[in-house]
């Protein structure tokens, strides 16, 4: 029996008007549920210049991710995010907790090019580049070799557990398995050094931690890539849903040409679809088929479309079979439809305040970025007034103020600085053997004592009581370096602080 | 331990949580079980749900293991609020509470540092103050724990005293420094206003300052002197210069604790000091430090004066 919601026709004239339920004799429609088994998906494989795109993309980030922590430099890992000693090797640089903000720079200048290709094309990233999109890719490639195309899998699907069912199953399962587990090796070689970590995976000696993570990416990469699928993207994904913000309409994104194809149906090649009231849609369905998220793309722009252009490059099959034009399914925008736009105009929409504003920024910030990269200096130095005391008499005459200072050589080799104190007549640093040497790579907190003489001389004034500006600069030398000898490539950081004379 | 004041508090909160997680169980079962009409034709399809006249929910459903994901979450919170304190006052099977979790990683902590800190009990401690990973240790000890007081550089500042001098209030031999952080130090001068009243006071304080030879009234100070050996030498001795077992300072020398001009002095003699607070006192640590970090740091701050 079902049971059906429905409101009375002219319910806004009863006095108590309100939905009444009622149960229909012979029901009037199909239920849907909130929740619904999810029907497996098997994509059938396509061919075609999208096709080659994300192939080549599949290639260039693989290549990228699972190479790069195989890279040396100056003798270490190039790429390693040493979480546990806190310090991030990319190349030639060293990153501390301290340059976090890069980091946070990395993210918005990662924002600003999502909102900008996702201005000027949809979901480019969903369709080419997400880790998702690409490992879904490798699974399918590797299911497509074993099981074959779709209708063999889909027989697959249905036949009865057998030796063959069993065996093609379990090579499928086995070779995903292997590429995922290779995939959460490679994660963890980022973390912790890659060749030790094949030491210790090939001698059983894994942490517990390593063990844990390895286990941990090789299962999140199975179960996304090989059993969730698309649902990833239509259920978790949250750029599914704000994606509609980002388009306007002209935004390029994959469209059916309704005016084009319709009425749809299905016809001899020789026929003139014409003459016999027929759009070129031959009503084939490839476009469903192809689809990894399983929507028909001729209902139009849905939340579900990973602008993968799957259908493109199977329509245009279609049509070069049949004779027509290419493109009855293509990137276009809103405008460009109804507007029956030429090619010129819709091209030139792309460059609309909108997006000009997006690519300026990310241009700002890049430009910003790569500047402040450029000429970061591989020393920081903190200066934190001491606590304990404000200021105290050294001697007669002589005002003492104590800092605490950390000095940090981000180099990778040990440097030796020497600490001057300047803006006051007189003011020195005392009590401290110089140069300091610190080892690669790594800090020093100590206390530093600055003086000065209350009466400088030589015609200057006396010191008045209160708090004074000066700077603290901290600067390397070359080893072994008897007083000032600067280094060929010199680094220093100059810190303002206060020197207190009481009362 | 309870953060709540009373007992019907408690039980509203726990009612509260019972009924929250019920009412989501109810509302899952409902929703889990619901049929939408798929009307005939229409392309686009709501939940049936409409309000406020026209306004609908698109129904995209969720598979159904999401749904079981929900479920989850009503077991987890369920056997979080068995195991865990979390309703009312009930303490949770466990008997999981902040404070053990934090006392057990401090346990654990120390644990693995104190190796690390005992090697050096088997150490004579001027051999400890030489070795320069122990002085890193003690260093960044001292910043911890002695900072706050005698300074960054060890330097001291008005009533706390300065360690990196060869001058001492209870001697500077590697046993005393380590008897002084083990067990602090509660030295007191007594206020002597009273007793020699506001004259007396001055006088005495201008002898003082003539002991280390500084500027001082001499009449003053001839009176002050007879005073002086009357109610000072007790402490200071006969002739000002200190007693390092009761940690009374030298008054000789140029070091002053609480400064040397005559109102410092003065003030010292009339009020005492120490006796106000418990702030200027050096506190023990025999309760806050191993034996291991003490020895470390006393090494640390004997070297200050005798390690080059």
């Amino acid at each position: 029996m079902t049971r059906v919601v429905e409101h009375e026709p002219n319910a806004a004239s009863t006095p108590r008007g309100g939905p009444r339920r009622v149960i229909p004799i012979q029901p009037t429609a199909d239920e849907v549920a909130l929740y619904e088994i999810r029907k497996k998906i098997q994509p059938r494989a396509v061919h075609g210049w999208f096709a080659r795109w994300r192939v080549a993309l599949v290639f260039a980030t693989q290549i990228v991710y699972y190479g790069l922590p195989w890279l040396s430099w100056n003798g270490r890992q190039a790429v390693l995010f040493d979480l546990a000693a806190r310090k991030f090797y990319l190349f030639g640089g060293v990153f501390w907790p301290q340059d976090v903000i890069y980091l946070a720079v990395l993210l918005i200048v990662g924002a600003l090019s999502l909102f900008l290709f996702t201005a000027v094309a949809g979901r480019l990233w969903c369709g080419y580049a997400c880790p998702q999109t690409v490992y879904t890719e490798i699974f399918m490639w590797i299911e497509r070799k074993i099981e074959g195309d779709r209708v063999a899998r889909l027989r697959l699907d249905g036949a009865p557990m057998s030796p063959r069912k069993f065996a093609l199953r379990s090579a499928k399962h086995a070779a995903w398995l292997a590429v995922a587990s290779w995939t959460g090796y490679t994660f963890v070689g980022y973390f912790t050094p890659i060749r030790d970590l094949g030491h210790a995976v090939a001698t059983l000696a894994l942490g517990p931690w390593e063990a844990f993570w390895i286990l941990f990416y090789s299962a999140t990469t199975y179960g996304n890539a090989g059993w969730l699928r698309e649902q990833v993207c239509k259920y978790m994904c949250p750029y599914a849903r704000f994606q509609s913000v980002m388009f306007d309409k002209d935004t390029l994104v994959i469209t059916y040409d309704r005016a084009r194809g319709e009425p749809r149906g299905g016809r001899a090649k020789s026929v003139d679809p014409r003459a016999k009231g027929l759009g070129d849609c031959v009503d084939c369905g490839i476009c469903v088929q192809v689809c990894p998220t399983g929507i028909d793309i001729r209902k139009g722009l849905q939340h579900e479309c990973i602008g993968c252009a799957a259908c493109i490059d199977a329509c245009d099959q279609v049509m070069d079979r049949m004779g027509y034009a290419p493109g009855l399914i293509r990137y276009t925008t809103e405008n460009a439809l109804e507007r029956q736009l030429p090619d010129r105009a819709r091209w030139r929409r792309v460059l609309r305040p909108r997006t000009l504003a997006y690519a300026l920024v990310l241009l700002a910030m890049v430009g910003a970025t790569a500047w402040s990269l450029a000429t970061r200096v591989p020393l920081r130095v903190d200066v934190i007034r001491d606590r304990g005391t404000l200021a105290r008499e050294a001697g007669p005459g002589v005002i003492e103020n104590v800092y605490r200072i950390q000095v940090m050589n981000t180099d990778e080799r040990p440097r030796h600085y020497t600490v001057e104190a300047s803006g006051l007549p007189g003011l020195r640093v005392v009590g401290l053997d110089q140069p300091i040497e610190l080892e690669a790579a790594s800090a020093r907190l100590f206390a530093l004592r600055l003086q000065a003489p209350l009466e400088p001389g030589e015609g200057k004034p006396p010191l008045a009581p209160g708090s004074h500006k000066i700077e603290i600069e901290v600067g390397s030398v070359a080893a072994g370096a008897k007083g000032k000898e600067l280094e060929h490539d010199h680094v220093e950081r100059h810190e303002q602080s206060t020197f207190i004379v009481p009362r | 331990m309870s953060d709540f004041v009373s007992t019907g508090w408690a039980l509203y909160v726990a009612i509260v949580t019972l009924v929250s997680i019920a009412a989501c169980a109810a509302l899952l079962y409902g929703m889990g079980r619901m049929r939408v009409a798929r009307k005939a034709g229409e392309r686009v399809e709501t939940t049936g749900h409409v309000w406020d006249e026209d306004l609908a929910e698109l129904n995209h459903p969720l598979p159904r293991w999401w749904m079981w994901l929900f479920y989850a979450t009503i077991v987890f919170a369920l056997a979080y609020l068995v195991l865990y304190p979390g309703l009312g006052k009930l303490p949770g099977v466990l008997g999981w509470t902040s404070q053990n979790a934090y006392a057990g990683e401090v346990r654990s902590f120390d644990a693995k540092l104190a190796p690390r800190y005992s090697r050096y009990l088997a150490m004579d401690l001027e051999d400890v103050a030489r070795d320069p990973e122990a002085r890193a240790m003690g260093e960044r000890l001292f910043l911890n724990d002695c900072a706050q007081c005698h300074g960054s550089d060890a330097g001291g500042s008005k009533g706390f005293p300065n360690l990196r001098d060869h001058d001492w209030l209870y001697g500077g031999t590697p046993e005393r420094i380590r008897e002084s952080i083990v067990n602090g130090r509660n030295g007191l001068m007594p206020a002597f206003g009273a007793a020699l009243g506001d004259e007396g006071v001055r006088d005495v304080a201008a002898y003082v300052r003539s002991l280390s030879g500084l500027p001082a009234d001499g009449v003053r100070a001839q009176i002050g002197r007879r005073s002086f050996a009357q109610n000072c030498a007790a402490c200071h001795g006969v002739g000002g210069k200190g007693n390092q077992d009761v940690g009374a300072p030298n008054l000789t020398d140029p070091t002053w604790l609480y400064g040397s001009t005559e109102a410092a002095i003065t003030e010292t003699i009339r009020n005492g000091r120490g006796e106000a607070s418990t702030v200027t006192r050096m506190p023990a640590h025999k309760d806050r430090l191993d034996a291991g970090k003490i020895q470390v740091l006393a090494a640390y701050v004997w070297g200050l004066s005798n390690v080059r």
